[in-house]
């Protein structure tokens, strides 16, 4: 396995978030009831004509400046010609001769370091309708066919499964930041083609690729992968060769499998659409989709780090979600220390949030909540071990956890004289490890904490635990 | 008072004045179509009921319309078997501005196939006859309109230009047809036969109802971004000034081989009347003439391959009963559904895009027909007009070419260069052959100066008998 190299690119079909279909007025809200949204343009009805929506275009040329490319100021058509059913007028209007944009790259971070994934081109092109198989027909709904689409193209620049993954989870990172698309995979929003192939180490010309579709997730994306790259090194290690040929993954099985339709290898017929004659991408509209742009993740990841004093590690995590770097950095206007935010965010709230399947912004749980929480820690009132449950609390019944510190009498104990006697009886209670201590074992004085700890219901103030036990341990010695 | 046998212009002050209703004329229209359109068959779909009807709601003209042009609910079928029934859901904008002017809708007109022809001989409702000479063919393929306007079973026709399917028609019977600039009426609700080549025109009994037609129809149209944002004149107000001092230039490609001495006689005498007028008539040259044909039978069948794919069965028209699976379908479907030029363009246009093939046809035909354009653009600059034969030969007989498409090719010889460049085109009836088949006279002007060859045309009209000229049916 590692004689090989890995060759992967992604083609990524990124649904856009226009309130019209790209070339009529017809909405493109998903979830409608069948063939609602149509109108004869994208029912492709004979004598209709397409005419291009214009924020299509803006939300197109977004894309391609977040993903560093070079965006034409001259914006053109093709036809793309071949026969399916959920293609109406038989051919669809994309771009292939002159893409909106080409040549970028994209920044992913593996193994702690940079690597710039190439964008190869960002074309703008129609969506097909959908078809439904039932047992004694095939039906047709056209609400999505001529919904904005985008085509983002990345160099094969990829050589792990991993960096698939990553790339796929940045592009997505930023295609959120700059709300051009819901990216969602279930809805379709968001789909990834997977280009790949191997060859030797030290090999020049690329191997024979296969194309893997029908993946479903980034993780069904990264297991396909992983799959066919050990498919395609067994076969060439056995004396086999590879056929280049569509695969679809079969995400229950985990593997890929040749398309069982016969693939009958296209001429798209490319050639100029007439419909829409060539115009320029004026230069006032390029300067305001510039003006619009907002911060985008790499940017905010350096800032982070400069700013907040953040790991780079931490700072990446965090603006991988443009609503956590949004609520991180309303708690670091309420709370000093930043580092310590980063840790809660990055630690018990994702945790949280994980388990019940939920994005920070629909976690209820208002940053001065958490700030307030943590003021409460550094002033005493409670410890670090009681705010882990409190957390959960206030999240759970949405009360500031100031609030309920009060309800339930969770306040630390400090007092000395109620610690005192906690550690009196667990001394008494647990001698051995006492004589541990007392031998040499420094560590043995931890689990006197813990047992002190529960006997206060983890209320006691621990430094005040530890100060004391000390003091009552080297008394007894 | 025959109406069916006035202009629109001449009906329209009858109207005004009260003389006469909408009724009248439609009454007088149904007569003419039910007396000679049996023989005729330039009329495809047609219903009385409904016709008078509207007549009766109307203060308008009636107006026929090529089978190509969507009407809501109405057959428009291209008079094509694969659009057998096919009713669109929804009103080309031509005919939105038709009814907002209160026309009446009088009925669809017969058409080459898809307008794949210059004979109307390849409907799937059989061909039209020339109303001058029963056994010859009216020109293409808006052959029905241009055949009903010349034998008074209209006022006036809308029909389509692609590579002269208004003008060829109009001079092969004797009326006058009117291509415009592309761009200058919307294409929306017109099934594209060519996408760049395509244009809705007139066919009239005169210059002035040209003129009163094509402000109706024309007008930027938000639904087609290949029309053009360009105010529309009232073009009827300045037909009538004189041409003297204007320069005609007179192309020496278009009066070589191939031309019908009669054809040429007439043309001659008419350029030569013309310049009494008081207009400049000097010789030019458009060197790039001879490649018209070619690189519009590359450029045109493309498009056509692309635009006629979504005729598959799947959603309206035709579909093949006896098909196993989905390919099976679209193969029966079609080849059921097409007549044999259709396949013959369809086949020519996926030839000239496939890989391989496409630098060498499509990719070089761009390129000569930017050429083309160019001498247009040059001769442009010293003239105002151009003066041609509208088409080499006049009517020929029915099923005399039909066996050889590239003769049938060649009918549009003269007429397919105004389409490549995009220029607007009008063809008037200049004289008779010895057989008494009418000749047409070929005026091509700059892109929207639709104005000037009008006005050329009307000064040599009103100087001539020959639009007052009618069939004896």
């Amino acid at each position: 396995m590692t004689d090989y190299e890995i060759v992967i690119g992604l083609e990524v079909h990124l649904q856009l978030k226009t309130k019209s279909k790209v070339f009529c007025g017809c909405s493109t809200a998903f979830g409608a009831p069948p063939n609602t949204h149509v109108c004869p343009v994208c029912l492709g009805f004979p004598g209709s004509l397409p005419v291009l929506n214009r924020d299509a275009l803006k939300l197109g040329a977004k894309t391609a400046i977040a993903l560093n490319c070079r965006v034409e100021e001259e914006i053109k058509f093709d036809r793309k010609n071949y026969f399916y059913p959920d293609l109406p007028k038989a051919y669809q209007i994309s771009q292939f001769s002159q893409p909106l944009s080409r040549h970028g790259y994209l920044q992913i971070l593996f193994d702690g370091k940079e690597k710039r994934i190439g964008i190869t081109r960002v074309h703008l092109e129609e969506d097909t309708g959908k078809l439904f198989h039932t047992q004694d027909a095939s039906l047709i709904d056209f609400n999505r066919s001529g919904t904005p689409l985008l085509e983002i193209v990345s160099e094969p620049d990829m050589s792990s499964p991993e960096e698939a993954y990553l790339y796929l989870t940045a592009l997505k990172s930023i295609l959120e930041y700059i709300d051009v698309s819901d990216c969602n995979m279930e809805e379709g929003s968001l789909r990834c083609d997977a280009n790949v192939s191997v060859r030797k180490k030290g090999v020049k010309e690329l191997g024979v690729k296969t194309e893997i579709k029908n993946m479903n997730s980034f993780k069904a994306v990264k297991a396909a992968l992983e799959y066919e790259a050990e498919r395609q090194i067994e076969t060439i290690g056995s004396g086999g060769k590879i056929t280049q040929e569509t695969r679809l993954f079969d995400s229950a099985r985990g593997v890929t499998e040749p398309m069982r339709s016969k693939e009958e290898s296209h001429d798209y017929r490319y050639f100029p659409e007439p419909d829409l004659t060539p115009f320029d991408f004026a230069k006032n509209i390029l300067e305001d989709v510039k003006n619009e742009m907002p911060e985008l993740p790499g940017p905010k990841r350096k800032r982070f780090m400069s700013n907040y004093g953040l790991s780079d590690y931490d700072a990446a995590v965090l603006v991988s979600d443009k609503a956590m770097a949004d609520y991180f950095e309303k708690c670091a206007s309420l709370y000093r220390n930043s580092k310590i935010i980063a840790n809660w965010i990055m630690g018990d709230i994702s945790a949280y949030m994980k388990e019940h399947g939920l994005t920070i912004d629909r976690l209820n749980l208002k940053s001065e909540y958490l700030t307030g929480m943590l003021d409460m820690i550094d002033k005493g009132v409670i410890s670090g071990k009681i705010a882990k449950s409190l957390l959960i609390d206030s999240i759970q019944t949405g009360k500031d956890p100031i609030l309920l510190v009060k309800e339930k009498g969770l306040e630390q104990i400090t007092d000395a004289g109620q610690i005192d006697q906690a550690v009196d009886q667990v001394i008494k209670e647990n001698q051995k490890i006492v004589g541990d201590f007392i031998s040499g074992k420094q560590n043995a004085v931890m689990a006197l904490v813990g047992k002190v700890m529960t006997k206060t219901k983890g209320k006691a103030n621990p430094r005040k635990v530890i100060e004391m036990l000390k003091k009552r341990l080297k008394g007894e010695a | 008072m025959e109406l069916n046998k006035l202009t629109a212009h001449e009906l329209r002050g009858l109207l005004d004045k009260g003389d006469i209703s909408s009724i009248d004329i439609s009454n007088s229209i149904l007569g003419a179509v039910e007396k000679k359109d049996k023989a005729l068959n330039a009329i495809v779909h047609f219903d009385r009921e409904k016709v008078i009807e509207r007549s009766k709601a109307s203060k308008g003209l009636p107006i026929f319309i090529k089978d190509n042009i969507c009407v809501k609910d109405e057959m428009t079928t291209c008079c094509s078997k694969i659009l057998n029934g096919f009713k669109p859901p929804y009103d080309a904008t031509v005919i939105k501005k038709l009814l907002k002017e209160d026309f009446i809708l009088m009925g669809k007109t017969n058409m080459d196939e898809f307008a794949f022809g210059s004979s109307t001989e390849s409907s799937c409702y059989g061909p039209t006859k020339n109303p001058w000479d029963m056994e010859r063919i009216p020109g293409g393929s808006s052959g029905g309109s241009a055949a009903c306007v010349a034998a008074d079973e209209a006022i006036f026709a809308l029909g389509s230009d692609t590579g002269g399917s208004i003008r060829q028609p109009a001079a092969l019977c004797g009326v006058v047809g009117l291509k415009p600039t592309y761009g200058r009426v919307s294409r929306y609700g017109l099934i594209a036969f060519a996408s760049s080549l395509d244009q809705i025109g007139t066919l009239t009994k005169d210059v002035e109802d040209a003129a009163l037609l094509l402000k109706v129809i024309s007008g930027h149209d938000s639904m087609d971004s290949t029309s053009a944002p360009v105010s529309v004149p009232d073009h009827s107000l300045k037909i009538k000034d004189d041409i003297k001092g204007l320069k005609i230039g007179i192309p020496q490609e278009y009066f070589g081989q191939g031309l019908d001495s009669d054809v040429k006689n007439c043309v001659l005498k008419a350029i030569e009347k013309i310049g009494q007028l008081g207009a400049k008539c000097e010789k030019v040259n458009l060197p790039h003439t001879e490649y018209a044909v070619a690189v519009y039978y590359i450029i045109a069948t493309a498009e056509a391959s692309s635009n006629l794919a979504r005729f598959d069965g799947v959603q309206y028209g035709l579909r093949a009963k006896d098909a196993k699976a989905i390919i099976d379908m679209y193969k029966k479907t079609r080849a059921q559904g097409f007549g044999d030029e259709a396949k013959r363009r369809i086949i020519l246009g996926t030839f000239a895009l496939s890989s391989g093939y496409y630098d060498a046809y499509y990719l070089r035909a761009l390129k000569v027909r930017t050429l083309i354009k160019k001498d247009f653009d040059d001769a442009f600059r010293k003239f105002d007009a151009i003066v041609t034969p509208t088409s080499p030969t006049p009517a020929f007989k029915i099923g005399e070419r039909t066996q050889d498409p590239l003769t049938m090719y060649l009918s549009d010889i003269f007429t397919i260069s105004a389409n490549l460049a995009g220029i607007p085109g009008v063809s008037v009836p200049c004289g008779f052959t010895k057989e008494n088949l009418p000749v047409g006279l070929q005026i091509l002007g700059r892109p929207f100066d639709e104005e000037t060859i009008l006005k050329i045309a009307y000064n040599y009209e009103q100087a001539t008998e020959w639009h007052k000229k009618r069939p004896d049916l």
